[in-house]
Formats: C-alpha cells, sequence, structure tokens
C-alpha cells in the first residue's frame, strides 16, 4: 500500500501489539523504595534528636511507674516504724515522711496515677472530640452552627470550677455504684477518685479536639474524593469512619498527645488542693502539698514530686511536638 | 460596606456572649444544687433547728423556684449574701474586695509576662539557632513544664527559705514578689515561643525582601515591619492570657496567702456557699468571655486579612 507523504496516518505493524519485556520496567521504575505513611513519620521522628531523648525518658518512666514499685521492699501505705522523717539515705533514696513512708515508692505511684491520667484522658478525648467534631463538620449547616455553638460555650466556663463541682457530684454515686454493683467490682482497684477525674475530662476537654478536627473535615470535605464517595452512595457514618478520619489521623494523634501534659497539670493542680485521689494514695499532686507544711526542715520532700512531674510533662511536651512535626510536616513551625 | 460588616459582628458576638453566660449560669446553678450536703452542713444544730434555717433562705423551694427568683435577683444586681464563708455579707461586696486585690497582683504579672516574653520572642527568633535562641528555647520549655505550684514551691524554697531574701507571706513588704513571678512564669515561657514562631514565619515572607531589596535599613526592616505583623497572633493571645491570670490566682494565692478572689473559688464550692459559688462563677466566666470578645474583634481589626464570619 502506498501512503501518502502528508497523511496523518500511523504505520502501524503487528511488532507494535507485543508485550514489553520485563527488564524495560526494571530499568523505568524509581530508585527509592515506596514507604508509607506511618513509616514516613517514623523515619522522620527517628532523625529528630530532642523528641526520641523524650521517648526515652518516657519509656524509662514508665518503666519507675509500673516496675518500680514491684521492686521496692516497701509499699506506698506502710509506715516503717523507726525510719520516720529521714532524709535521702541508701535505706530510702528519697527519705522518708513523718509517717515513716517510703517516698520512692510514693513518687513511683504518683507517677503511674500521673501517667495513667494523662494516656486515658488523650484517648477519651480523641475519641469523643473527633466523633463530634467530624458529625458537625460533615453535616454542616445550622446543625454545624449550633453544634459549635455549644464547643464555643464550652469553652468560656471557668473549667477549674466545673472540674471541682462536677467531682464533688459524681464522687459518692460513683463509689457506691463501684461497692455495690458486682459488674463494676474491677474498677475498684482505680479508684473512685480517678475514674472521677476521666469523667471530668471527658466532659470538658474534648472541645479543643472537636475544633480541630471539624477544621480537618471543612477542609476534606470539598475534596474529590468525598464526592465520589457520596456518588456511590457511601453513608454518612461510613464516611467518617473511612474517609474523613483517617485522613487528619496524623493531626489527630499530634492533638491528642500535646493535649496529655494540660491532663496531667489538672490532676496534680487537684489532688494539690485535697480533692483529687484519695488518701492513702500518693499523686505527684499531693505529695507537694504535704511536703509544703515541713518546707523549712524538709525541702527534698518537695523537690522529688516537683521535679518529676516537671520531667514528664517536659517529655511530653517535646515528644509531642516531635510527634507533630513528624506526622503533619505541614505544620512544622 | 466594611464598618456595616464589622458592626453586623460585634452584635452578634455580644449576643452569643450573652446567651453563653446565660446558659453557664443556668448550668452551674443545677449542678451546684446536686452536689451532695448543704450550705449549713457543718453547724452543730438539731433537725428542726437547720430545717429552720434552710426554710429562712428559701432553700426548701423546689429546685425551679430557687432559680427563677436567683435570675430575678441577679437582673436587679443581687447576687445574695454569702452562706457561710463570710456569712451575712454581701456577695457583690466580697467580690469587688478580693478582687481587687487580685488585680494588684494580676495586672503587674501580666504587664511582666507581655515585656518579659516578647522581648525574649524576639531576641531568640531574630537569632535563630544562635546561643540566645538556644538558651531561651531551653528555658521556656522547661518553663512551660512547670505547674504552678512547683514554681510556687522552688521560688519559696529558694528565695524565701535558703537565701531569706524575701518573706512568705503577702502582707510583708516585698511578699508580692514571689506570687506575681509564679503567675507571670507560665505566660511568659509561652508569649516567649509564640513570638519566636511568629517572627521566624513573618521573616520568610515576600514582603520583607521587597523592603531589603528596596534598601530598608535592618533596623527598619525587623522592627517596623517585621515585628508589627509577627506580633497579631500574640494579640489573640492576650485576651485568653489576661482573663487566665486575673481568674488563674488561686496557687498563687493559696501558697503564699494572697487576700484575693482565687482562694473563694475552691472553698465556696466544698463548704455549698451557694450565693458565692454563683457569684464567683459569673463574675469569673462574664470576664473570660468579654476578653475573649474584645480580644477576637481587635484581631479582625488589627489583621483585615482575617475574614469576618
Amino acid at each position: 500500500m502506498k501512503i501518502n507523504v502528508l497523511s496523518m496516518q500511523n504505520k502501524i505493524s503487528p511488532d507494535d501489539f507485543t508485550p514489553l519485556a520485563d527488564s524495560y520496567f526494571k530499568e523505568e521504575a524509581l530508585d527509592t523504595e515506596e514507604i508509607g505513611y506511618w513509616k514516613a513519620s517514623w523515619q522522620r521522628l527517628k532523625a529528630n534528636k530532642i523528641a526520641m531523648t523524650a521517648l526515652v525518658i518516657i519509656v524509662i518512666l514508665v518503666l519507675f511507674a509500673f516496675l518500680g514499685p514491684k521492686l521496692s521492699p516497701y509499699s506506698y501505705d506502710q509506715q516503717v516504724r523507726g525510719d520516720e522523717a529521714m532524709w535521702p539515705c541508701m535505706k530510702h533514696l528519697f527519705g522518708t515522711d513523718r509517717l515513716g513512708r517510703d517516698l520512692l515508692v510514693r513518687c513511683m505511684i504518683g507517677t503511674r496515677i500521673s501517667l495513667t491520667v494523662g494516656l486515658v484522658s488523650a484517648v477519651i478525648v480523641m475519641i469523643l472530640g473527633s466523633i463530634y467534631g467530624s458529625v458537625s463538620g460533615l453535616i454542616g449547616g445550622k446543625v454545624d452552627i449550633f453544634m459549635m455553638r455549644i464547643v464555643d460555650i464550652v469553652y468560656s466556663v471557668p473549667e477549674i470550677l466545673l472540674i471541682v463541682v462536677i467531682k464533688m457530684i459524681i464522687s459518692e454515686p460513683l463509689t457506691n455504684l463501684i461497692d455495690n454493683v458486682p459488674a463494676f467490682h474491677g474498677l475498684q482497684k482505680i479508684g473512685s477518685g480517678l475514674i472521677a477525674i476521666f469523667i471530668v475530662y471527658g466532659c470538658l476537654y474534648w472541645v479543643g479536639m472537636a475544633r480541630i478536627v471539624r477544621g480537618q473535615v471543612l477542609q476534606l470535605k470539598s475534596q474529590e474524593f468525598v464526592t465520589a464517595a457520596e456518588a456511590l452512595g457511601c453513608s454518612r457514618g461510613r464516611m467518617i469512619r473511612e474517609h474523613l478520619l483517617p485522613n487528619c489521623i496524623g493531626q489527630l494523634v499530634a492533638t491528642a498527645m500535646l493535649q496529655i501534659p494540660s491532663a496531667i497539670f489538672t490532676e496534680a493542680f487537684l489532688s494539690y488542693l485535697g480533692i483529687g485521689v484519695s488518701a492513702p494514695m500518693a499523686s505527684l499532686g499531693s505529695l507537694t502539698s504535704e511536703a509544703l507544711n515541713g518546707i523549712t526542715s524538709y525541702p527534698y520532700r518537695v523537690f522529688f514530686p516537683a521535679a518529676i512531674i516537671s520531667l514528664i510533662i517536659l517529655s511530653f511536651n517535646l515528644f509531642g511536638d516531635g510527634l507533630r512535626d513528624a506526622l503533619d510536616p505541614k505544620m512544622k513551625k | 460596606m466594611n464598618i456595616m460588616q464589622t458592626l453586623r459582628y460585634i452584635v452578634k458576638r455580644v449576643f452569643l456572649a450573652a446567651v453563653s453566660l446565660f446558659v453557664i449560669i443556668t448550668l452551674t446553678f443545677f449542678l451546684m444544687n446536686l452536689m451532695p450536703g448543704d450550705p449549713f452542713m457543718s453547724e452543730k444544730a438539731t433537725e428542726e433547728s437547720r430545717a429552720i434555717i434552710i426554710a429562712k433562705y428559701g432553700l426548701d423551694q423546689p429546685i425551679y423556684v430557687q432559680y427563677v427568683r436567683y435570675l430575678k435577683n441577679l437582673a436587679h444586681g443581687d447576687m445574695g449574701t454569702s452562706y457561710v464563708l463570710q456569712k451575712g455579707r454581701d456577695v457583690t461586696t466580697i467580690i469587688t474586695e478580693s478582687f481587687g486585690i487580685s488585680m494588684q497582683v494580676g495586672i503587674r504579672a501580666l504587664i511582666l509576662a507581655v515585656f518579659a516574653g516578647i522581648i525574649m520572642g524576639c531576641l531568640a527568633g531574630l537569632n535563630k539557632d544562635k546561643l540566645p535562641d538556644s538558651i531561651i528555647r531551653v528555658v521556656t520549655s522547661i518553663g512551660i513544664s512547670m505547674p504552678g505550684y512547683v514554681i510556687a514551691s522552688v521560688l519559696m524554697i529558694i528565695l524565701a527559705v535558703r537565701l531569706g531574701v524575701l518573706p512568705i507571706n503577702y502582707n510583708k513588704p516585698g511578699g508580692a514578689v514571689m506570687p506575681i513571678i509564679t503567675l507571670a512564669a507560665y505566660p511568659t515561657c509561652y508569649l516567649a515561643r509564640l513570638t519566636r514562631a511568629s517572627i521566624l514565619e513573618v521573616m520568610n515572607q515576600d514582603y520583607l525582601r521587597t523592603e531589603r531589596a528596596k534598601g530598608m535599613s535592618e533596623f527598619v526592616v525587623v522592627f517596623i515591619h517585621a515585628l508589627k505583623n509577627s506580633l497579631i497572633p500574640v494579640i489573640t493571645y492576650l485576651g485568653p492570657l489576661t482573663a487566665s491570670i486575673l481568674t488563674g490566682g488561686f496557687v498563687a494565692e493559696s501558697v503564699f496567702s494572697v487576700p484575693g478572689l482565687g482562694r473563694y473559688f475552691v472553698s465556696s464550692i466544698s463548704m455549698r456557699d451557694y450565693t458565692m459559688i454563683m457569684g464567683v462563677t459569673i463574675f469569673y466566666s462574664s470576664l473570660i468571655v468579654m476578653m475573649n470578645l474584645v480580644c477576637d474583634i481587635l484581631y479582625k481589626i488589627v489583621d483585615p486579612r482575617i475574614k469576618l464570619d
């Protein structure tokens, strides 16, 4: 067949349709290995020396709090006769209080309470805040405005006052519930004081998280994949679970992480005022306030719990900052 | 057009603030009455005389009747008299009296925090990754990690017990220094970090390059153009900061026995002094709501890039 020189017709031969050799693809492939979101974040986090140091300190503190009391010959409420009001020495590394209780063990128990409060409340805040925020952002319109007004109101409540009031209301019924209903006996070990604190956090601290999640959802909502999912008949619940939340999980985790220090702050403060955990249980806050009475003669009693709580909060702050930068490099300042 | 928009925004915000306040008052009133016990539980009295006292204050009536009566009195500016803490005295008088003292400490702490914080933040931001920056970053990281009572205790051990330069008691000369530092410590560190981050962000903006290209001196670029814009986020923090310094004095006040309003905050609740609880809550939440309001409005006026919603 003669082909016109000016024609746009392509010359096609059957050879053009044979599959390419495998070696061709290997050459074309990128040198770098494709890595997932979590792996990439972990690599960024590993490169951040401050955050990794903070992580190591957190691990040490966890061991100190949860393993330490098992290794100690004393228990937190044991009053050792003849060892009252001792300065730090080999027998009692942190010294003892005026009842002869070993302060090292009491600090370990206090650290355990601080860490538990921090982690549990971060989880509570994350769950409540992300549900509320994503529902509000996804539905939008009047519902959104109404739900965000509630957030504004909770935001402007003097929080300490509400915490104290709610705690006083729920302590008594909670203690009755735990002691009398068999299903709740398992909670006895945690103590009604701590559970009350968790409930209070649940009531108050989710608002910040809700705002952030809502902002993220509003941004994601206008993207094509959400429209596509909607067109395919995706229900709202499924949309939140499978499309919206996984897309802002990095920011969720980072914000929850930065929530931990403020929860620890509040617990220590409540215990310092004497309305946190109940005696003889030790919290870093109550240890400090007990020690303040003898501050002139026994300053070490203030020093240890105060230093430990500052260390806990410092390492969570630094780790949280590092985690935020690693999970969401766009937010990095 | 623009002014109308701003006005509409302000009216809307004021209305919302009033609604928030009303909700807070209602919430506190009912929650407070859910607490076990009553204001007269610690009094040694027979059942009958207790019943008489409770009836005298109208606390035996159904809760919604008490609520309506309280709102009616409140509308007339009457917050009632204290039941327990300063029995028989007007709640309004107690609040104005003790808040005056809190203010004296709070305002000075606020001024200290704003100046020290912004100066430290500028020093760090303008010397990024040099020695002053490193020192300030370490100090402020530690500073925001110490609870108020820890700072108070450390100050007390060092300044009062070891060195003996300052008295622990507020009423002695120089006694206000430690409460002021305690109150100012956290906001100073927070402000320093905020200012630093903001300066670093502003320094990368294109308009600063334009200024330099125009031949402006580095002094003018930094102090006239960069600083002005980097202080915008700081303004947003000033409202909540003022509110939290003025309302958050209870640690400093209880440790250093300052006779301010903070100490009534918790004691009114544990004593079930209903009128005091309501008075303090209303006072504090109005303060918080108002500060946030003023700040938001100021923010939008200072930075026209922010859209009014």
